[in-house]
């Protein structure tokens, strides 16, 4: 995991001609402990920490009513805004790609970054959206029925990633 | 939870849940864009079987803030006033699909009633009922509370609030009372014996006579209206003696702790229970229970109304 954040941070960098353009933006919970992650390794790389920040998108979700309601997480907007900046969304896990039509509309709400970029820990296909990462720590081919977990250390006590068979 | 009828129906938990949520909120209305899409296509209506400014405003500035569409209903202009039921009126906007129905009646109990009949399949919120309870106010006072004082914690533990005045007709203190000692605060009720009801004894709070007695004790001094419109009879001897004992004024302002702010649910009577210049002091936090009343309605909304009523 720890080369994968190395490798993305490393493509944000190149990509963006450096960090001074960039704010990242974790959706809460594990996409805003992977953002922090990649943060600490763009300050390690450039000696300077990027605008670095979390987005909750509870209150923009299409599948509310299916669901018992859910506690609200931060959203924390770093000092320079998003307008015109290159915003760089992160998440642990891109499945149908429903939370990132979410964060785009929360993100709509807030003001116009110059461009919205996708970062994801692992890509596990079955997509019910267009929409595609920019930067892909992983793609792991699963079926349906299968689930994965993304493990931090900050919360979890152990950095990993676990694929189990669900129920069919 | 589907329903909100009283303060004693709920958790500890299930409060502060109400005020995260609430604080969570009051980001976005902080912000530029105030509109947020979660109970797009949802009705909510305001039956208001009463008089009110604040509740009314607040609860529709809640409901539109999160994209709701609003009905508001009041009794004068409405079939009520020709002698309609609350069955008959529940029962109409039942058939208009009503997701939501914030509920203010004269009468104790009306929001329950409606809630266990099988009159609407919808939530039923209270926003006051005769002289019993008014939940979101006491949410919205805990909030203003917390933020104020709480230092960051998540309860009200340490705190002493004294609630001054018309404890006798007051929902808004029955539904404080329970909460904010559900919240780990210390509440000391001061009114003159008249005004406190019968079983006061039997209240998890302290009862005084005297207001300079405990005006240098507390943390907040919460300030009752003086509810005229109840008051069949005399409960004091006249205005002027009554804000002599129980009223807030410069001198009481003066004598509170550093820290201690001023509370009032609205509306104020100026000069009879607080004077001006107490209202508007620096001290004075009564405007902002105005704004946290948006929020915390949001918060309450967002918790009815947003997700499945299946599960």
């Amino acid at each position: 995991m720890e080369r994968a954040i190395t490798r993305i941070s490393h493509e944000i960098l190149e990509r963006n001609s450096g960090s001074d353009s960039i704010t990242l933006l974790g959706i809460p919970t594990r996409g805003a402990h992977l953002a922090a992650r990649i943060a600490s390794k763009i300050e390690a790389i450039e000696g300077r920490s990027p605008q670095c920040g979390t987005l909750d998108i509870t209150l923009h979700r299409d599948d509310l009513r299916m669901r018992p309601p859910r506690a609200l997480m931060p959203t924390t907007i770093p000092s320079l805004g998003v307008e015109n900046r290159n915003v760089i969304l992160v998440d642990d896990v891109l499945f149908s790609g429903r939370t990132i039509r979410a964060a785009l509309d929360a993100l709509g709400e807030i003001g116009r970054p110059a461009s919205v970029q996708l970062a994801v820990l692992v890509d596990r296909g079955h997509r019910q959206l267009p929409i595609r990462a920019d930067y892909v720590g992983k793609n792991l081919p699963t079926s349906l029925t299968q689930i994965i977990k993304v493990h931090f250390t900050e919360l979890d006590g152990v950095d990993e990633v676990t694929l189990e068979e669900g129920l069919a | 939870m589907r329903h909100l009828l009283s303060i004693a129906d709920l958790s500890a938990a299930q409060a502060i849940q109400i005020l995260d949520t609430a604080e969570e909120l009051s980001r976005v209305s902080d912000g530029p864009m105030k509109k947020l899409p979660t109970l797009r296509g949802r009705t909510i209506v305001n039956l208001f079987a009463e008089d009110s400014t604040r509740t009314r405003i607040s609860f529709e500035a809640a409901a539109k803030r999160l994209s709701a569409d609003v009905i508001n209903f009041s009794a004068k202009g409405s079939s009520v006033s020709k002698g309609e039921s609350l069955k008959d009126t529940a029962q109409t906007l039942q058939a208009m699909g009503a997701d939501a129905v914030i509920i203010r009646h004269s009468a104790s109990g009306a929001a329950q009633r409606l809630a266990d009949s099988q009159w609407m399949t919808g939530s039923v919120i209270n926003a006051g009922d005769g002289t019993h309870e008014h939940p979101s106010q006491a949410l919205l006072d805990a909030f203003t509370i917390r933020r104020n004082l709480a230092h960051g914690g998540s309860d009200l533990t340490g705190i002493h609030v004294a609630i001054v005045g018309d404890i006798l007709h007051s929902r808004v203190a029955r539904s404080n009372v329970l909460l904010l000692t559900k919240l780990g605060a210390q509440v000391t009720l001061v009114a003159p014996p008249t005004l406190l009801p019968t079983g006061v004894e039997s209240w998890p709070v302290s009862v005084a006579y005297n207001f300079d007695d405990v005006i240098d004790k507390v943390d907040v001094v919460m300030m009752l209206r003086i509810q005229l419109e109840r008051m069949s009879e005399l409960f004091f001897p006249n205005a002027r003696e009554y804000s002599h004992y129980f009223g807030l004024n410069r001198d009481r302002l003066k004598a509170m702790k550093p820290s201690a702010i001023v509370m009032h649910p609205g509306p104020m009577n100026r000069g009879l229970e607080i004077t001006a210049d107490s209202a508007d002091s620096a001290r004075s936090v009564i405007l902002q229970q105005v704004t946290n009343g948006v929020t915390v309605r949001m918060a309450i909304l967002y918790l009815l109304l947003a997700g499945s009523q299946e599960l």
